[in-house]
């Protein structure tokens, strides 16, 4: 049995901004491993560059933070090397929207088996507070005072028409919705996403705690059918507006698994590792005679 | 002596490679050691292409600049290559496209053949021509069709014996062609090899070398000239179990790699210029992780797209340099398709030895020239590697260990490292300096612990370093210093140099960073006059030698035009110094 002590690390603890949502997140993830009973050893979490990606130094999990906007390729190279590891990728909206862009895209297609956890902040974090693609139009603030003109990517219209099939959104300000969502991706067979609604205490001063239990929504309490696509991408489309609300008390955001599909993984397809992963198949001796009569 | 060159010229589409790599294998089977090397614009269809297959029953280092043979499938190919003619040159040209008026002095021998009527004889696509004059080339040199037919079929069963077939009868009319009209007009005599020779191109080599050295996973974004190691590596990868992958862009293969390699697998990537400098972050990820890697780098001239489908050696301190930081790694320098298998191999060791990234530079020469090699060597080669993944801790060693340390302080700077999914070795890695325990730490003395781990592999790694080989005398009148493949090139000078009795020498590198000065020093030391060979404008291998040794060569001769090297042009330069 893994229990929440297990994954303590006892020489250190997050330094996050007191009140930051990555709190949430840390507590709501730690506790999914522990009640899906996962081994510690068999868990890798994979990380960019941002606030949010320092939550793997934190769980006593194996971690590799790399580079921003680069964790997925990580994972999916860890995943295709050893398939028998629940790879969880966390980013921040920045790094996952922005910089690991083109990533996230083909991941998603791919439908590599991975849980892509984002802290969406609707900011930079780490570097002090500037817009990041999911920042709302008309923004402004003391890093970037000029009102902002760009619209606000919506990550999980994204995700759903990408290809990903397991789209949801979580709340840090919620740890038993998020730690529900996070069992049900890791468990889902094939790239999940889950977008999660987190405060930048220090540099968002909009889209607050209080601002979101006003407006959040659980769909799947409303009995949404996370089956139905088109349903699901109506409600995608709901959250966040593309144009500066005059009346943004009426906006409601919804939260809960949206879509949920089933298809064949990237790792799926792969005959190389159908019988064992890649990382059991190193032998000593590697033939390669025959290749050589081919040349002759 | 035999020594010939053959050359076909015509437009991209009419199966120009195809062609000249049959003629390469024809020659060595022939018996001859044979050096080919391939001439095209970045172009699919149209331009011109230039194979050229040279032969002889010495060895052969490389191309060289008069052609023995001219297939010409154009007039454009007589235009550009006929300054390329000697006396006894022979031109088979295709009669129905090319009339020919008297351009040619007597001793060069014009052979029309009408290849398109011949094609509508055989109702034949005329895409084919290129076929009949393998058949017509292998009529001047040898009686028997049987050993060409012989390589027809190994070349095409594949595709099936219909195919097998066509090419047969196609390359049988060209060689009847010649038999009936111009029987023995070409004076060589040839006999059999034994078969002790396989024809293979670098870019093969690299690919079987990282095979036997046990790559597991490879991730690479195609450019030329690495795309037959993609090629290659797939054709294999099921009967290996090798997955390889074309990720999105060079930056996700860089990083699949190495999350590849994290979790415990030899992996590699492949890539040119262009893509390398998109890796370049990355490169510095895995210094910083220590996570072992293989790149594979193919010069090409830049910047930016530059001359895609030619050479250069432009890159030395592209591969040097890249990544922000102060980190070490090694690059090694392959000089020939032999050396392209054992360092190929050679890297996968160092890789997982040291844990730090391995730069294997080739170019775009090596990559798709193909040449004969002892197949004997090789076999040893394959029989004497061992793999060595260094010192990944073993369950049995984690027992009883509470906090792994994966980065922790060792004499050697390597520190053991667990693989995810052990039990005992939780560990963490980061692209942050860290402390021990791979968390980020920004301290003072740890920062300067941390480095100096790191740098003290190289001091490690001191016993492996590849010593620079001379090649020719120890005491010569003029030495040559070079690295990669402008080996070839100069080997070849040498050789010809040495028929006339004067007297050179070459020093190569194939390990250039970290630089051997020590070694370098003591070689160089009985050295009369010296010239640095390389190909690029400002001399980066010449400033290396400078900057690492203090040691200043009385001359130099570089190339840029993307072109390799003639030994002509360096047989000149050192007539014009002696
Ligand atoms: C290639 C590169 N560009 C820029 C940065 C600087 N940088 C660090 S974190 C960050 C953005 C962080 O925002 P986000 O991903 O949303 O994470 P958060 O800090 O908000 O959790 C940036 C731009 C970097 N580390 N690497
Ligand atoms: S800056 Fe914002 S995201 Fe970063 S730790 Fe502070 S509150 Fe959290």
């Amino acid at each position: 049995m893994t229990t929440l002590k297990d994954l303590e690390i006892n020489y250190d603890s997050p330094n996050w901004c007191p009140g930051c949502g990555d709190f949430g997140i840390w507590l709501s993830l730690k506790k999914a491993i522990v009640e899906l009973d996962l081994n510690p050893s068999k868990v890798v979490l994979v990380s960019g560059i941002g606030c949010s990606g320092k939550l793997p130094y934190w769980v006593k999990t194996y971690g590799f933070n790399g580079l921003h906007g680069r964790p997925i390729p990580v994972a999916e190279g860890i995943r295709l090397a050893n398939h028998e590891l629940t790879v969880i990728v966390i980013g921040g909206d920045g790094d996952q929207y922005a910089e690991g862009g083109n990533h996230l895209l083909h991941a998603m297609r791919r439908n590599v088996n991975i849980t892509l956890l984002v802290h969406n902040n609707q900011i930079y974090g780490l570097t002090t507070g500037q817009y990041s693609p999911t920042t709302d139009i008309g923004e402004k603030n003391k890093a970037t005072p000029i009102p902002t003109v760009e619209p606000p990517l919506n990550p999980l219209s994204l995700a759903i028409s990408a290809g990903a099939t397991f789209v949801a959104r979580g709340f840090a300000g919620d740890t038993i919705l998020e730690t529900n969502l996070l069992k049900e991706a890791i468990k889902h067979k094939g790239f999940a996403i889950i977008d999660s609604l987190q405060p930048c205490v220090t540099f968002n001063q909009k889209n607050t705690y209080s601002w979101f239990y006003e407006r959040i929504i659980n769909v799947n309490e409303k009995g949404h059918d996370p089956t139905d696509k088109m349903k699901a991408f109506a409600l995608s489309e709901q959250w966040p507006l593309k144009k500066a609300s005059q009346d943004d008390e009426k906006e409601q955001i919804p939260v809960g698994i949206l879509y949920k599909e089933q298809r064949l993984s990237w790792e799926e397809g792969i005959p190389q590792i159908a019988k064992m992963p890649l990382v059991k198949q190193l032998r000593q001796e590697v033939d390669i005679n025959s290749l050589l009569d081919e040349l002759l | 002596m035999i020594d010939i060159q053959w050359m076909i010229g015509g437009e991209a589409g009419y199966g120009i490679m195809t062609t000249g790599v049959m003629m390469s294998k024809i020659f060595t089977r022939l018996g001859l050691s044979v050096f080919d090397y391939v001439e095209y614009p970045s172009l699919i269809r149209g331009g011109h292409n230039a194979y050229y297959v040279r032969g002889s029953d010495e060895k052969v280092y490389s191309q060289k600049k008069t052609v023995d043979i001219l297939v010409a499938l154009n007039h454009e190919t007589i235009e550009k290559h006929k300054d390329e003619l000697v006396p006894q040159s022979v031109i088979l040209y295709d009669s129905n496209s090319i009339k020919l008026k008297n351009e040619f002095s007597k001793g060069i021998l014009t052979i029309p053949i009408p290849l398109l009527d011949m094609m509508n004889d055989l109702q034949i696509d005329h895409l084919m021509i290129n076929t009949i004059t393998i058949g017509a080339s292998l009529a001047l040199l040898y009686d028997d069709f049987s050993l060409l037919q012989k390589i027809m079929q190994d070349t095409f069963i594949k595709k099936g014996e219909e195919v097998v077939a066509i090419n047969t009868k196609t390359s049988k009319a060209g060689f009847d062609f010649i038999k009936e009209k111009y029987n023995g007009v070409f004076k060589k005599k040839f006999s059999l090899n034994q078969q002790s020779s396989l024809l293979m191109s670098g870019a093969d080599a690299v690919a079987l070398g990282a095979i036997r050295a046990g790559l597991k996973f490879a991730a690479i974004y195609p450019m030329t000239p690495i795309n037959s190691i993609l090629t290659k590596l797939t054709q294999h990868a099921l009967s290996y179990n090798i997955i390889v992958k074309e990720p999105e862009d060079e930056i996700a293969g860089i990083n699949m790699a190495i999350g590849a390699s994290f979790a415990g697998v030899r992996s590699m990537v492949a890539t040119s210029g262009g893509g390398f400098s998109l890796m370049v972050e990355s490169v510095g990820l895995a210094a910083q992780t220590e996570t072992p890697l293989v790149i594979v780098m193919g010069m090409r001239p830049g910047p930016a797209t530059g001359m895609p489908t030619w050479t250069e050696q432009g890159d030395l301190r592209f591969v040097m340099h890249a990544a922000q930081g102060d980190f070490p790694r090694i690059i090694l320098t392959p000089g020939d398709i032999d050396e392209c298998f054992s360092l190929t191999l050679r890297a996968f060791n160092l890789a997982e030895k040291y844990q730090l990234p391995v730069v294997v530079l080739v170019d775009k020469y090596l990559m798709e020239g193909h040449a004969t090699v002892k197949i004997d060597k090789l076999r040893l080669e394959n029989a004497w590697y061992r793999i060595d993944r260094g010192k990944i801790v073993s369950s049995a060693q984690l027992k009883g260990i509470k906090d792994f340390k994966r980065y922790i302080l060792t004499n050697d700077g390597i520190s053991p490292r667990s693989l995810p999914g052990q039990e005992g070795g939780i560990s963490f890695s980061g692209s942050d300096e860290h402390d021990e325990r791979g968390l980020y730490n920004e301290d003072a003395d740890m920062r300067e612990a941390m480095m100096e781990k790191r740098f003290k592999k190289l001091k490690t790694l001191e016993k492996e370093i590849l010593v620079p080989q001379v090649y020719g005398s120890k005491n010569a009148e003029i030495t040559l210093i070079e690295f990669g493949s402008t080996k070839l090139p100069c080997l070849e000078a040498m050789k010809c140099l040495q028929d006339e009795e004067i007297n050179i020498n070459v020093i190569h590198f194939s390990w250039v960073h970290p630089f051997p000065s020590k070694h370098f020093i003591q070689l160089v030391k009985k050295s009369k006059k010296t010239i640095v060979v390389e190909g690029n404008y400002s001399g980066q291998f010449e400033g290396i030698l400078r900057e690492r040794t203090g040691f200043v060569p009385d001359d130099r001769l570089r190339k840029y035009n993307g072109r390799p090297f003639y030994p002509e042009e360096i047989i000149a330069k050192i007539k014009e110094i002696i």
